[in-house]
């Protein structure tokens, strides 16, 4: 090993500014690759961030307007989800896939006053399930209970930063916890504190849907139910299983079983399997875009190795005059293209590892505002370690296949002929 | 019998065909120290390629130590090349960027021989043919004769069975030319080396026991040269 690194070395010493162009094009190649990756990871990451809020496997179902005539009802008619529809969600008719079910009512904005300090805020009304379905983390007391939906409880469970803003800047929210506020007319209970999401579209705080419901003349209508599902697991099955159930929901309403416009389906599993393929798509695009830039330097080190093959034909012959097997002489051109494309493959992939870091450290900070909200455009632009082994083993494959060839040419020379040579 | 070739017929396949060799009938003994003789064209040239198994023929057999040698892979006629034959060319053909003790040890290292062993050895070559001080020099520092004996202490490092010389004095001087053909003699004499010296010199032809007249694709005669008594010039030289 060591006098085939010793041959390597003073082939590559014989030729120094021809092995650092060669080497160059591989180097810019790399560079290239890790560069694109990393660039196309802060933007897939910056994308996944504003997709975690939720858990993946549920659906949110909303009322919409028909499009069909159906039961004597003209077109345009706007249809109102409500407790009927929750019941029916529940019913054996789903049962088989649908596992915890929360509504939402939104009401707002109303005024929250407590301590004489003045903030505006939404209401939510829903079911305990719902904090397991957002992702909702407290960080005092409790969120919303089966207790406060049955006995129709004013309860409350506070944003973070509305809580803030109600202690005037305090951080103390255990302090809250028992505390009353009032909001559109009605004095609350706080019971927990959860912490807010700054991607969230809107700050709300929580409340009992029954409370609510009773309490603000809503009867029994809701705006949206929500719900976990399990055993659905291809689009196909995701499709067949929204077709019935939007069905069923159009006929409690009276509306045409196949209108797609009545009742609108937010399915975050489907939505988040093609969120899936989209980013598989992309980062598929930058690896051929970015191996496409280094089959130039792999060319340009095959050509390289062919002219030294060339130039070293007489040498070849002498070396199996006196005993070199083909694959002796094979070894020696492979090593050196391996070599020269792992060595500067090496240096590229150093240098983009640092470009990427130069990222994260200026763009990957930047932030723009988007509707009131704050998006990060770039979050955290580097390849991980798995890319880099995954490039150590490109390296090597494409080193071999850059001297392949012409170590093939070198394995055939013929002692005969290569000794005739002047 | 150490090199025993029945009938070796060559063709070359150029456009037109050209037939080299047309049946050469050769037997050498262990020890012996024979040049072959002729003209440019006759084919002493591919018939020491074929000995060396550097090309192969079209018709008969080489026994060579009692292998057959014939439609060899590459791996085999490199493995035979490595342990059975030493090649004195030349154009010494000594690898520029390496030092000469570099050059005489690396035989051994497609043999496999370690590092500090192969070393050992081809130092202890050098010293014997007095190039010891020499070692580290590369071959465009050495003169012709110097480059000469490296190349030979190159053939003979892996103890050989026979040693193919391919006019082993056409680049040197008639005074490098006499102390490298003294050498090989010696080899002979005192390690008792089977040497084939491949020649058009009649000078260099009389240093060896034998010659063996080579002329348009046959063998001619066999002279026997114990004497040394064979060259036209006279017996002290080499004729340049």
């Amino acid at each position: 090993m060591k006098d085939l690194l010793t041959e390597i070395w003073e082939s590559i010493r014989r030729n120094k500014l021809r092995t650092a162009l060669t080497g160059f094009a591989v180097a810019w190649g790399i560079f290239m690759l890790i560069v694109l990756l990393g660039a196309g990871n802060g933007l897939m990451n910056a994308f996944m961030n504003q997709g975690d809020r939720f858990a993946t496997n549920t659906m949110a179902v909303f009322g919409g307007v028909t499009s069909k005539p159906a039961n004597g009802y003209q077109t345009g008619r706007r249809i109102l989800l409500n407790d009927n529809d929750i019941v029916l969600t529940q019913s054996a008719l789903f049962a088989e896939h649908v596992d915890k079910i929360s509504p939402e009512l939104f009401k707002g904005p109303y005024t929250l006053v407590f301590n004489n300090r003045h903030i505006s805020a939404y209401l939510n009304g829903c079911y305990p399930t719902l904090q397991e379905m957002n992702r909702i983390e407290m960080f005092e007391g409790r969120f919303i209970n089966q207790n406060d939906i049955q006995m129709q409880r004013k309860a409350i469970v506070l944003a973070a930063s509305h809580a803030i803003e109600l202690m005037n800047g305090g951080e103390d929210y255990a302090s809250m916890i028992g505390k009353t506020v009032t909001a559109g007319g009605i004095t609350w209970q706080v019971v927990g504190v959860y912490k807010t999401d700054r991607t969230a579209q809107r700050v709300e705080d929580f409340v009992p849907v029954t409370t609510m419901q009773v309490l603000m003349n809503e009867t029994n209508s809701v705006d949206q139910i929500n719900f976990s599902f399990h055993g659905l697991t291809t689009e196909e099955e995701n499709e067949q299983f929204e077709k019935t159930y939007r069905a069923a929901l159009n006929r409690a309403h009276k509306a045409a079983p196949d209108d797609e416009s009545s009742i609108w389906i937010w399915n975050r599993f489907t939505q988040n399997m093609q969120m899936n393929k989209g980013t598989h798509y992309i980062r598929t695009a930058l690896w051929v875009l970015g191996i496409l830039t280094l089959v130039g330097g792999i060319v340009g080190v095959s050509n390289i190795m062919l002219i030294t093959v060339k130039e070293r034909t007489r040498e070849f012959g002498v070396r199996k005059a006196i005993g070199a097997s083909p694959w002796a002489v094979m070894k020696l051109i492979l090593a050196e293209s391996v070599s020269i494309t792992a060595l500067f493959g090496y240096i590229g992939m150093f240098l983009g590892m640092v470009a990427c870091e130069v990222m994260k450290m200026t763009v990957g900070q930047s932030s723009v505002e988007f509707f009131g909200e704050t998006v990060r455009l770039f979050v955290n632009p580097t390849v991980s370690l798995s890319i880099s082994f995954g490039v150590t083993i490109l390296l090597v494959v494409a080193g071999t296949l850059a001297g392949l060839s012409p170590a093939m040419k070198a394995a055939r020379i013929r002692p005969i002929e290569a000794l005739n040579e002047t | 019998m150490l090199i025993d070739l029945r009938q070796i017929h060559k063709t070359y396949n150029n456009g037109q065909p050209l037939h080299v060799l047309k049946g050469i009938d050769l037997g050498i003994d262990e020890g012996e120290f024979v040049s072959i003789m002729g003209a440019s064209g006759s084919g002493k040239s591919t018939l020491l390629n074929i000995l060396g198994i550097l090309d192969n023929y079209d018709e008969g057999e080489y026994w060579l130590d009692g292998n057959l040698i014939k439609d060899l892979s590459e791996k085999e006629a490199a493995h035979y090349r490595n342990r059975l034959i030493g090649f004195v060319f030349q154009s010494f053909n000594l690898i520029n960027f390496k030092t000469a003790v570099e050059n005489v040890e690396l035989p051994l290292y497609y043999q496999g021989v370690s590092r500090k062993k192969r070393n050992e050895l081809a130092m202890s070559y050098l010293e014997h043919f007095g190039l010891a001080d020499w070692a580290t020099h590369y071959p465009n520092e050495l003169s012709g004769g110097q480059k000469q004996r490296v190349a030979i202490a190159r053939a003979l490092i892996t103890r050989p069975r026979i040693l193919l010389a391919d006019e082993p004095t056409g680049a040197l001087d008639s005074k490098t030319s006499v102390e490298v053909m003294n050498l090989l003699t010696e080899l002979n004499r005192t390690e008792k080396v089977t040497i084939i010296v491949v020649t058009h010199e009649s000078g260099v032809a009389n240093c060896t026991d034998k010659i063996i007249h080579i002329k348009d694709g046959i063998i001619g005669e066999t002279t026997l040269n114990e004497q040394h008594q064979s060259s036209i010039f006279g017996t002290e030289t080499i004729m340049k």
